[in-house]
């Protein structure tokens, strides 16, 4: 079983408008959202929820003032300036526990919480691994590798041969929690600047973490200088590059109609896609 | 007053929301960039006089003549950051380490002490009248807030701050938020953009800060955003709409208000007006 993630250092390249058109054209997968922190590949492939779990991250602090002494001692320890007035903020709090540990009246509780959900759905397309990290809440790499395994469990169940992913921006911890150990990466970039500074950065981490990778350019045309600079930056991390999309209205037409570019029209974008995915396949192949 | 921009999906122009705001402003202003992941805001910018520094927090360092493989260490590490082999080793993962200094006060025989690792670097120069601000975070390493911790203090007291926040609503961008007295949401006008829209107002509504909706390419896609804010109640500070120019001026790392001369006044008047009311 093969797994391909598809990500963008910079965020609102077309990752997801890509990966739905991918979910049209590819055969026999799993697909997965990481992207657990503003997942959108709903949008386009609604799913219906067979199974939802609770996703269960870190914990917090809360002191009980009955217990309380006011000794002070948390405040001394605490590393985030959590404590004022012997409550604790919760969005400060890290949820290290040092605090509930040296406590010498035993007045620090320390619950588990529930910081997000995840779903096993079914598509139109086959099944759906996706999630929803709760608001403000941390932990969203451990998230990101339930998401993953779950997706890989049921390729294995349902004798999938691929797992199609749509990762997060960035390059940190959801990022990393993403693309390590993945078959291979997509990078979805833009001809602009900031699309070839983030390019850089997300391409160093693959090759940081040894994770073949491919390079697909989409608007292509709104700066073809720009392009090939991106294409020579791609050989420069032994990216393959694996085709370019031309800015076509219908991309965001297909999005407002809740549908994916491939399946809306056979406009230039989509025509493109498609030799994108026979080439993104092709190099999923040989691996 | 410190001025956030963000949104919850990337790619929506939260840098090129920021860095014209800023640059329309009369000094003085500053212009922090905290997505460290992926700091844009310089392309623009251009800032001259750079000074770099290195940004370090703590991590533990074993000293295994004082060890007795207790395992006090591990089991008070929430992170798994540090682990002990029986009768072996001690093994930390530096990059898992929130820097809470459990290990080291848990230590039975004082043997374990913080020591100071690079993780990112932070610039700061100067581009006209803005002084800009940004945090770069090293390749492979997992955690940003840290370093945007650093480089918010680097706020001024006085003056205006705009700062360039992270994309998402989870950590990065809940630090970079929360000691803000305002935030500028920008979103554009689509199902994603309405999605990530309604997250991101979530999480400002529980850090109970005030915001506003800056709705860039405005006609792109629906009416979707403006409906929304309008049953919620959320002032629409300004529309931008789609120009291929605007566009192809960001793609070269150009500036809005150069191309635009115009926009300087709309970036003006959104800001005395936000001042006025929250001020």
């Amino acid at each position: 079983m093969k797994e391909l993630t598809i990500i963008s250092g910079k965020g609102g390249t077309g990752k997801t408008s890509i990966v739905g058109s991918f979910a049209s054209l590819a055969k026999n997968f799993v697909l997965a959202d990481t992207d657990v922190d503003a997942a959108d590949l709903h949008l386009i492939i609604p799913p219906e929820i067979k199974q939802g779990n609770d996703f269960m991250g870190g914990h917090k602090a809360i002191i009980d003032p009955d217990r309380c002494t006011q000794c002070g001692d948390c405040l001394e320890r605490c590393q985030y300036d959590a404590i004022e007035n012997f409550t604790i903020d919760s969005i400060a709090c890290e949820g290290c526990g040092v605090c509930v540990h040296f406590c010498p009246s035993d007045a620090i509780d320390f619950p588990q919480r529930k910081c997000g959900e995840w779903f096993i759905s079914n598509t139109s397309y086959g099944p759906m691994v996706h999630a929803r990290l709760g608001i403000a809440e941390e932990n969203s790499g451990l998230l990101v590798s339930t998401v993953r395994k779950a997706a890989r469990d049921l390729a294995e169940q349902e004798k999938k041969d691929l797992v199609i992913a749509d990762g997060p921006p960035g390059i940190g911890c959801p990022v990393i929690a993403s693309i390590t150990g993945a078959t291979a990466i997509l990078i979805v970039t833009e001809p602009t600047l900031s699309g070839l500074h983030d390019l850089k950065r997300v391409a160093e981490l693959a090759n940081f973490l040894k994770v073949p990778g491919m390079l697909c350019i989409n608007k292509y045309d709104l700066n073809p200088d720009m392009s090939d600079q991106l294409r020579t930056t791609a050989i420069d991390y032994q990216l393959t590059a694996v085709g370019k999309v031309p800015y076509d209205p219908s991309v965001t037409r297909a999005m407002v109609s809740g549908k994916s570019p491939i399946d809306y029209s056979d406009g230039p974008a989509s025509q493109a896609i498609r030799k994108v995915w026979e080439n993104v396949s092709r190099f999923l192949d040989a691996r | 007053m410190k001025i956030a921009v963000a949104s919850g999906k990337g790619g929506t122009g939260k840098t090129t929301i920021s860095v014209n705001i800023a640059m329309s402003l009369p000094a003085p202003v500053q212009l922090l960039d905290c997505d460290v992941e992926e700091p844009n805001a310089h392309i623009f910018l251009k800032p001259e006089n750079i000074e770099t520094s290195e940004v370090s927090r703590m991590v533990p360092e074993v000293d295994l003549d004082k060890c007795d493989y207790c395992g006090a260490c591990g089991d008070i590490c929430e992170f798994k950051a540090i682990t002990v082999l029986r009768d072996a080793t001690v093994m930390t993962f530096h990059e898992m380490c929130h820097g809470c200094k459990g290990c080291v006060m848990v230590c039975p025989h004082q043997a374990i002490q913080g020591v100071d690792r690079v993780f990112g670097q932070l610039i700061k120069g100067k581009a006209r009248h803005v002084e800009c601000i940004h945090g770069v975070l090293n390749v492979g390493e997992a955690m940003s807030p840290p370093l945007i911790g650093r480089v918010q203090q680097e706020i001024w007291d006085d003056g205006i701050t705009i700062i360039d926040a992270p994309p998402g609503t989870s950590c990065p961008m809940i630090e970079t938020v929360r000691r803000t007295d305002y935030v500028i949401l920008v979103t554009e006008p689509t199902p994603f953009g309405l999605n990530d829209l309604k997250l991101a107002v979530e999480a400002v509504r529980l850090l109970k800060i005030p915001f506003g909706i800056v709705i860039n390419r405005s006609d792109i896609g629906d009416q979707c955003v403006v409906e929304y804010a309008k049953e919620s109640q959320i002032p629409v500070l300004m529309e931008i709409p789609h120009s291929r120019d605007i566009a192809v001026a960001y793609s070269k790392g150009e500036l809005m208000i150069d191309m635009m001369p115009e926009m300087k006044e709309q970036f003006q008047q959104m800001i005395d007006k936000i001042i006025k009311q929250e001020g």
